[in-house]
């Protein structure tokens, strides 16, 4: 028999209920609020008491209301149908919710429970099976969604029977396996999974090595992230968090894009309805929407959910890599899921870390990132979650704790910069700032001075450190004006403003340079690192501005037209005479 | 909000704090409106049978036998067309001497609107001002607020953008402004003939400032009500913020939350983003537009306040005074609507986006070379440009008192830049050079 009790108080969402048998912490339970069940969770468990977060509002609950314990936590319905979903928090389809108004309660299905799905067995009888193996697969919009063992069964089981070539709905059991002990457990196309607990059914986790392209040029040129890799965006509001990861979505090479719209902006979601199903994905030729799944708590859905929805969206992304799938989730934004902990801990009257905080939130954030990863799987396929968080500081300061704690855990560090927005050079990431952790794994560079270029790497540092005496000379020149500082000190700030103007800055609204594939990337990487090569004779410092606005102005035209076309071509040639107009030429050496 | 009969009256209330009180009641429903010696006041915790409640206009002179009702509704208010040209205090009753509204009786904060229902903004809203329909062009369904010191005349520049808005209804949140302001409105809406369109709710300095905490959703329930059930575009003005914030954090203070950065309560950003995100475009055409007002405190976007607005509005309207023009402008560097790339270059001339990022670009570098000036530097031929550019963009396009059309603001912006610069120093997009940068105006005089 379940579990049940009766509400004793109310604060906000959380919600004393006394209890009339065992419960456990983390257990989901429903309240039944006049006819209408709203879920909770447990959160803390006192003598005959459980505290409860609800994830709906508490507007007129009453004491006494009953309340029903299910004996299990938060989970994942995880099958066939979550790819182009829009979930709600707390995985319930939004699609599926009648009217114009979320209402309470409004619990629906993940999944389309009648949907016949083509189903191909990938198992045979006999075959030896545990967690995670592969029985079947059936198509899912374009990738071959697999159909595994549960994660939940523990041991090494045999097939006793798999269905064979056919339509089946997700509920129709699919494959037979004995235990060891010579039970028979019946599978479908569904299985559950706790979102707060790792889905562990791979062989090895190693370090990753593999570029994962974006697009973005900052990122793919100056501070790459891997696949399986982790990376966070920290800015003050409008410094653009959100472009940058819609870039990502966009953009970047993977198999499914996982976005959990976390705490922000309705208007941010119905971007990526609206837009998604109409455009491209630049690999597939697809509909972008086709290989998205939303997971949408905005900021005017329960505060409660906020934290389930990124569990939520990790959960289905550990699925689908144990498919041998790359994944990438992005979450925007981390604090309001930190925030929302906040809130919760206050109410519970727990001791408070820095800022009010839960004192336990490095840990948490540091658990949750370490969640994303390359693994091998058992059968030596390999898969990966990518996972990149925005951060969204108070103040725009990055010393509160959720930017600290989150930068003892991501490896990637994309810092945008209030400057860089105020003066509209987007992306604002600041490279110089920012850095990639992956720059130093040997294995990195090994891949991609095999895959991308030989010099890839090398290039990097250079221009970082072009970037960087850029900013030095720029600070001289402040300091001691135009004319107080030799020449060269014009030309070497100038050249960095080169990579700024033509690598670092990406116009994500133009259609041409949104996007600039690697091979572009290195063409362009490799032009202006010769221009920043060759040493250019001027008379005065007037001269050096204009002459060097010239070469960034073609340099953006090339970037604004179709590589390699005509006009590219165009714009090539005429930034060629520009530079010998000026270049000097040097005597080759014997 | 009367009392009926048959309601139970409690009559001895256990404990009395600044701003609630609690006593032993069972049946109670979480958020429940109640009259404490006709005072209204609200449940915000149930423990056991112990009930606590906000009195919104403080506890003073409360006395421990006071006479409790329990009105079994959230707050709500009576939604109709008769609404329209009426005037209201925070709980929504009448202040203008007219009849009690007739209509549907709506709990206010009422739920969220599903995600996946909403449409994507898209319809411009022209103000005719260059500083925000050529920088930061404003949608139906968006949220923004005016950053403003208190001395910046934001009330003023509201009214005007409201009247200007060709909105259904447009209506007043007013919270903590006096009641010169509160007539000010008042005059500005009659004068405009506009008075039909208007609905205020209204907390003056004079009233009770916890009482503000009630505004916001007042006035957004009557906005939904005219968007989402008759399909009219509905811009919400909320002003100011500021003062509904501290109305807050002066009662989580009074109830002992552990407050968080400014002293604000860790919820501050929940509690605004629920307001704000009222802000809809409904598929059936009806909209809900927020226009809010952010009073800072010497400019200071960190504190708290502004900080969690930022996090939650789509984009700011920053006044700022130009002393070099002797006006105030709309201050390009910090003034941002996201989400005008929806209409910028679509609903408007293709040449809009380009032209705006290089005027600011090169406003960016006028300012530069000021600080070279302040450095005690010689400027360059092409920082004395970029200041000449500066001053009379700031004239043309940035002053609060311009009128135009959006076309017209996107030539001039084309004319300051052939009077002052190469196209090489703009560096915009050939092709559009072609197509509209040669237009002919008596400012088209290459140097
Ligand atoms: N790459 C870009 N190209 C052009 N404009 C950009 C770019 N990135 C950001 N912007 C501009 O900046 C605005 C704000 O960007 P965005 O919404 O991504 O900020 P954010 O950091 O997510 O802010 P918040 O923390 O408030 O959510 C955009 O609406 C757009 O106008
Ligand atoms: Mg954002």
């Amino acid at each position: 028999m379940s579990t049940k009790g009766k509400v004793k108080g109310i604060i906000a969402n959380l919600v004393i209920v006394e209890v009339d048998g065992p419960v456990s912490q983390n257990e989901i339970c429903y309240i039944n609020h006049r006819g209408v069940k709203l879920m909770a969770e447990v959160i803390r468990i006192g003598s005959n008491n459980a505290y409860i977060q609800v994830f709906e509002s508490t507007r007129g609950l009453k004491t006494e209301t009953e309340v029903e314990f299910t004996g299990h936590m938060l989970e994942a319905t995880l099958g066939p149908g979550i790819l182009s979903k829009n979930f709600d928090g707390l995985q319930h389809d939004l699609d599926k919710m009648e009217g114009i108004f979320l209402q309470k309660g409004d619990y629906t299905h993940p999944l389309e429970v009648e949907k016949l799905w083509a189903f191909k067995p990938l198992a045979n009888v006999g075959d030896k099976v545990e967690a995670g193996s592969w029985l079947g697969e059936v198509i899912e919009n374009w990738i071959p969604h697999k159909i595994m063992v549960p994660f939940t069964f523990p041991g090494s089981f045999t097939v006793k029977e798999v269905s064979s070539v056919g339509e089946y709905k997700i509920y129709d059991t699919i494959a037979t396996l004995e235990n060891v002990n010579g039970k028979l457990i019946e599978v479908n196309m569904v299985q559950k999974w706790p979102v707060k607990i790792p889905i562990r059914t791979y062989k090895e986790k190693p370090r990753p090595f593999d570029f994962l392209e974006t697009g973005i040029r900052v990122i793919d040129s100056l501070n790459p992230i891997v696949e399986g890799g982790t990376g966070f965006i920290p800015g003050p509001f409008g410094t653009g968090k959100t472009v940058l990861q819609h870039a990502l979505s966009k953009q970047a090479e993977a198999d499914m894009i996982i976005i959990a719209a976390c705490g922000e902006r309705a208007n941010e979601v119905v971007e990526i309805f609206s837009e998604f199903p109409e455009l491209d994905d630049p690999r597939t030729g697809r509909k972008l929407m086709e290989r998205t799944t939303i997971i949408a708590n905005t900021s005017n859905m329960p505060v409660a959910a906020r934290e389930a929805s990124v569990y939520t969206a990790m959960t289905i992304a550990e699925y689908y890599r144990s498919m041998g799938l790359k994944i990438l989730l992005l979450a925007d934004s981390t604090s309001r899921w930190a925030q929302a902990l906040r809130e919760m801990s206050n109410r519970m009257e727990e001791l408070p870390g820095p800022d009010a905080f839960p004192m336990d939130l490095p840990a948490i954030i540091s658990n949750f990132y370490a969640r994303a990863g390359f693994v091998y799987l058992n059968n030596n396929e390999t898969g990966s979650v990518t996972f990149i968080g925005t951060v969204s500081p108070a103040g725009g300061n990055l010393k509160e704790p959720v930017t600290e704690a989150t930068k003892k855990a991501a490896r990637c560090f994309y810092s945008l910069s209030q400057n860089r927005a105020d003066s509209k050079r987007y992306p604002a990431i600041d490279a110089v700032d920012s850095y990639s952790k992956y720059l130093e794994y040997p294995e990195f560079i090994e891949f991609v001075s095999k895959t991308v270029s030989p010099n890839w790497v090398d290039n990097i540092l250079k221009a970082k450190n072009i970037l960087i005496r850029g900013h030095e000379a720029y600070e001289q020149i402040n300091i001691l004006g135009d004319d107080g500082v030799p020449i060269e000190y014009h030309q070497v700030f100038w050249k960095s403003e080169i990579i700024d103007f033509v690598i670092l800055q990406q116009d994500a609204f133009d259609k041409v340079d949104a996007s600039t594939p690697i091979e572009r990337q290195k063409y362009m990487m490799d032009k202006v690192l010769e221009v920043n090569n060759t040493s250019f004779k001027f008379e005065n410092f007037e001269e050096v501005n204009p002459y060097f606005k010239r070469i960034i102005n073609v340099f953006r035209q090339m970037n604004y037209s179709e590589f390699q076309s005509e006009q590219f071509i165009k714009f090539e040639n005429e930034l060629k005479e520009i530079i010998e107009e000026k270049a000097v030429v040097e005597v080759e050496q014997i | 909000m009367e009392t009926t009969a048959f309601q139970k009256i409690y009559t001895r209330i256990d404990q009395i704090t600044k701003a609630t009180c609690s006593l032993r009641a069972s049946g109670i429903g979480n958020e429940e409106m109640a009259l404490v010696n006709d005072r209204l006041a609200q449940v915000v915790k149930i423990e056991g049978d112990l009930v606590t409640l906000q009195i919104f206009s403080g506890t003073e002179g409360i006395p421990t036998n006071a006479e409790v009702v329990f009105l079994g509704h959230a707050p709500q208010l009576a939604v109709s067309e008769e609404l329209s040209g009426r005037f209201f205090n925070a709980y929504g009753q009448a202040i203008d001497g007219g009849p009690e509204v007739e209509g549907k009786l709506v709990e206010i904060g009422g739920p969220s609107v599903n995600p996946v229902r909403r449409k994507q903004p898209s319809e411009l809203i022209a103000t005719g001002i260059a500083g925000i329909d050529l920088n930061n062009t404003l949608v139906t369904g968006q949220k923004i607020p005016f950053f403003a010191d208190p001395d910046q005349p934001y009330n003023q520049v509201m009214a005007m953008v409201a009247l200007r808005a060709k909105a259904d209804k447009i209506i007043l949140g007013g919270m903590g402004i006096t009641n010169d302001d509160y007539l000010f409105f008042k005059n500005v809406f009659e004068n405009a003939g506009a008075i039909d369109r208007i609905i205020s709710f209204v907390n003056t300095t004079e009233n009770p400032p916890v009482e503000r905490l009630l505004v916001p959703d007042m006035a957004l329930t009557a906005a939904e009500y005219f968007a989402a059930e008759k399909n009219q575009s509905v811009l919400v003005l909320l002003t100011d913020m500021t003062l509904y914030a501290d109305a807050l954090s002066i009662v989580s203070n009074r109830m002992d939350q552990i407050p968080s950065k400014d002293s604000m309560p860790g919820s501050l950003y929940s509690d605004l983003a629920k307001l704000y995100e009222k802000a809809v475009q409904f598929p059936n055409g009806g909209s809900i537009t927020i226009i809010a007002v952010t009073t800072l405190s010497g400019g200071d976007i960190t504190h708290a306040i502004p900080d969690n607005t930022g996090y939650i509005t789509e984009g700011q309207l920053f006044l700022r005074k130009d002393t070099d023009i002797g006006k105030v402008i709309i201050d390009p560097f910090r003034s941002l609507s996201r989400l005008k790339q929806l209409v910028i270059g679509k609903k408007t001339r293709e040449d809009h986006p380009q032209v705006m990022n290089t005027a600011i670009r090169l406003y960016a570098d006028a300012a530069n070379a000021k600080t070279k000036i302040e450095n005690g530097f010689d400027l360059t031929d092409y920082d004395k440009r970029t200041m000449s550019f500066a001053k009379e963009y700031s004239e043309k396009l940035l002053a609060i008192d311009i009128n135009i059309e959006i076309d017209t603001m996107i030539d001039t912006a084309w004319g300051l830049f052939n009077k002052y610069f190469s196209h090489a120093e703009t560096g915009i997009k050939a092709e559009l050079v072609d197509k509209y940068g040669k237009i002919e105006n008596e400012l088209n005089k290459t140097i």
